[in-house]
């Protein structure tokens, strides 16, 4: 009998607490994934969310030379927008400065594919294809000596390229 | 500058003439405390009647601006490193306001691709991913729901980034510091919308994306967008401004500010970060050990001195009031104290208005100068206990090239002849 009044009144607590959602404001309308499929342009490091296409350093190095070198430099290096190259070994050196490249600081190449892609070039951003995204991937891969210059990256062996400074990064914690 | 004997009647809260915090603020005290004698009247021309006290006045604005006499009250002191003007900083005149409330139009902003003229009527705001119903919230939309306004303040992770440098940088106060902006943001939680298109338990983070040509992209803990996380459509009562994220811009209320992305486009529910370039390659704070701390979500208490400062010179010895502002992104001051001889003794400033969570608050304390050197700080301390440190403490525990949330104690250094400068005490 008490079990019964508790269940009732659970119930009609649902039954409340439903009702009052139904209340709530709803103005969001529904979006299709066609919709959504041009905007949704991040990549996690597992690979989820890289697209279809794939390219080697070697296609890499043309597409570099005619939309990255004027800002980035030849070969990743001495542009004004900073180096993508070298660095590897200055981290934690006493009394050195860090020099942060994407092969001697980034802990993941999927971060820079999806940088490249909403950002980049910086003139004309979002409008490399597919395939030129993973030339220049691969370029700056090849450059930092992650990868040979006829690696075949795609949606699949980009996430397998390991980054030197995989594990240099920690979660912050109140005190540091 | 001869030095200028203080009033010997003068009770001191702290060396070098800091004074009590509450000297003015009891009956009877006024300036004839610090020995100001009642001057006689001098023989003097008639007070002038001047032009606008004898014709009819100009016309009334639309929308006020500031006074012509005021055009050197703007924003400046960043600037672009790489040479892309739309890759930029610029930074609050903190040295020439007061209070706490930033005009919107001197907001500090940190630009990763200019400011993007966004049409209302054409700006989405697209949340999906880990959630039952992806939706499309229009600006009209978003308006319909309940609002909320909150005082929060705004500081970007790089704000001070400098003071990590072997010298002092002499940038002055909107230089070194101007990265730190307060404002009353009126919008929408986000919880709501989350909640709207029903959140996946499994959802434990979102990605913020901004509509600009850089798409700035931050990865947010659930936790934080669930708890106050605000969708920000007006500014001190108006739209936000276009470099501060119009017609929308994520907040996290203490959080950093890179993360609060402007010109919202995107939130994405995700089982974990992306990972994305400002949270890797940027905004991480590499240690002597060549290691990097990640996702440093919190503004530490920090204060500053913005009166007197390095782009102020002094008028020559006499009463003035250090006034300076305080915030923490944990909570709320609770206590700031000056020194004006290099930290080695210290007077409570008097604390101006309530103290609210997560809003900046102006300190004030009077002194004595007595036009001797002296050197000026400020150390703030928050709800939890926290004491802002000195930057060899910071420096030690962080080393110099941690880039990011440069929340050590600042020294300015007046000079017998005025001058104010930037030092390491």
């Amino acid at each position: 009998m008490r079990s019964q009044f508790v269940a009732v009144a659970l119930m009609l607590a649902v039954t409340a607490s439903v009702a009052l959602a139904d209340q709530a404001p709803t103005f969001g309308r529904v979006a299709a994934p066609d919709e959504i499929s041009s905007w949704d342009i991040d990549v996690s490091p597992d690979g989820t969310g890289l697209p279809p296409g794939s390219a080697t350093a070697r296609t890499g190095e043309a597409v570099y030379a005619q939309k990255c070198v004027a800002c980035h430099g030849v070969k990743g290096v001495g542009g004004p927008a900073g180096d993508l190259a070298g660095g590897q070994g200055t981290l934690g050196v006493p009394g050195k400065r860090p020099v942060k490249t994407v092969g001697s600081f980034w802990p993941y190449a999927t971060s820079f594919f999806a940088y490249v892609r909403r950002a980049m070039p910086y003139d004309k951003p979002k409008s490399l294809t597919n395939d030129e995204l993973y030339a220049v991937t691969a370029y700056v891969l090849q450059l930092n000596g992650l990868i040979g210059a006829d690696e075949v990256m795609n949606a699949l062996t980009l996430p397998k390229v390991r980054m030197p400074n995989r594990d240099g990064f920690r979660p912050w914690v109140r005190g540091d | 500058m001869p030095k200028q004997a203080a009033p010997e009647h003068l009770e001191f809260a702290a060396a070098n003439g800091l004074l009590d915090r509450r000297l003015f603020l009891r009956s009877g005290a006024g300036l004839a405390t610090l020995g100001y004698a009642l001057r006689e009247p001098a023989n003097a021309a008639p007070l002038p009647l001047e032009p606008w006290m004898t014709a009819p006045n100009g016309p009334v604005l639309p929308y006020d601006r500031p006074s012509r006499f005021e055009s050197k009250v703007v924003r400046g002191g960043g600037g672009s490193r790489t040479g892309f003007s739309g890759v930029t900083n610029i930074k609050t005149p903190l040295h020439l306001l007061t209070g706490t409330i930033t005009p919107a139009g001197l907001h500090h902003a940190r630009l990763h691709s200019g400011v993007p003229d966004i049409d209302p009527d054409k700006h989405e705001l697209l949340i999906h991913g880990l959630v039952k119903r992806p939706l499309i919230f229009t600006v009209e939309a978003l308006s319909r729901y309940p609002l909320e306004s909150h005082i929060y303040f705004h500081e970007c992770g790089g704000n001070s980034e400098i003071m990590y440098d072997e010298k002092p940088s002499q940038a002055g106060v909107m230089g070194v510091h101007g990265q730190i902006s307060c404002s009353e943001w009126t919008g929408v939680r986000l919880a709501m919308l989350m909640e709207e298109a029903g959140v996946d338990p499994k959802a434990k983070w979102i990605l913020a994306e901004g509509a600009d040509a850089s798409a700035m992209t931050r990865s947010v803990p659930m936790e934080k967008v669930m708890k106050d996380a605000l969708i920000a459509l007006y500014q001190n009562g108006e739209r936000v401004m276009p470099s501060n994220g119009y017609p929308m811009r994520l907040l996290l209320p203490g959080f950093e500010g890179n993360m609060q992305v402007k010109w919202l486009r995107r939130v994405k529910a995700l089982a974990g970060p992306t990972e994305s370039r400002d949270e890797t390659s940027k905004y991480t704070m590499t240690h002597p050990d060549g290691k990097s701390t990640q996702f440093n979500l919190y503004i530490e208490a920090k204060s500053v001195i913005t009166q007197p400062a390095p782009e102020l010179k002094m008028r020559g010895p006499g009463f003035y009031e250090i006034s300076g502002l305080a915030w923490s992104g944990y909570g709320k001051i609770v206590k700031v104290e000056v020194s004006a001889d290099g930290g080695k003794s210290w007077a409570p400033a008097r604390l101006e208005g309530p103290g609210s969570m997560l809003a900046m608050t102006r300190f004030r304390i009077p002194w004595q100068w007595d036009g001797g050197p002296a050197v000026l700080q400020s150390r703030a301390t928050d709800n939890t206990g926290y004491v802002q440190p000195t930057r060899a403490a910071l420096i030690a525990k962080r080393g110099p090239w941690a880039n990011y949330h440069a929340n050590m104690i600042t020294s300015w250094s007046i000079a017998s002849n005025g001058d104010v400068t930037h030092v390491y005490a």
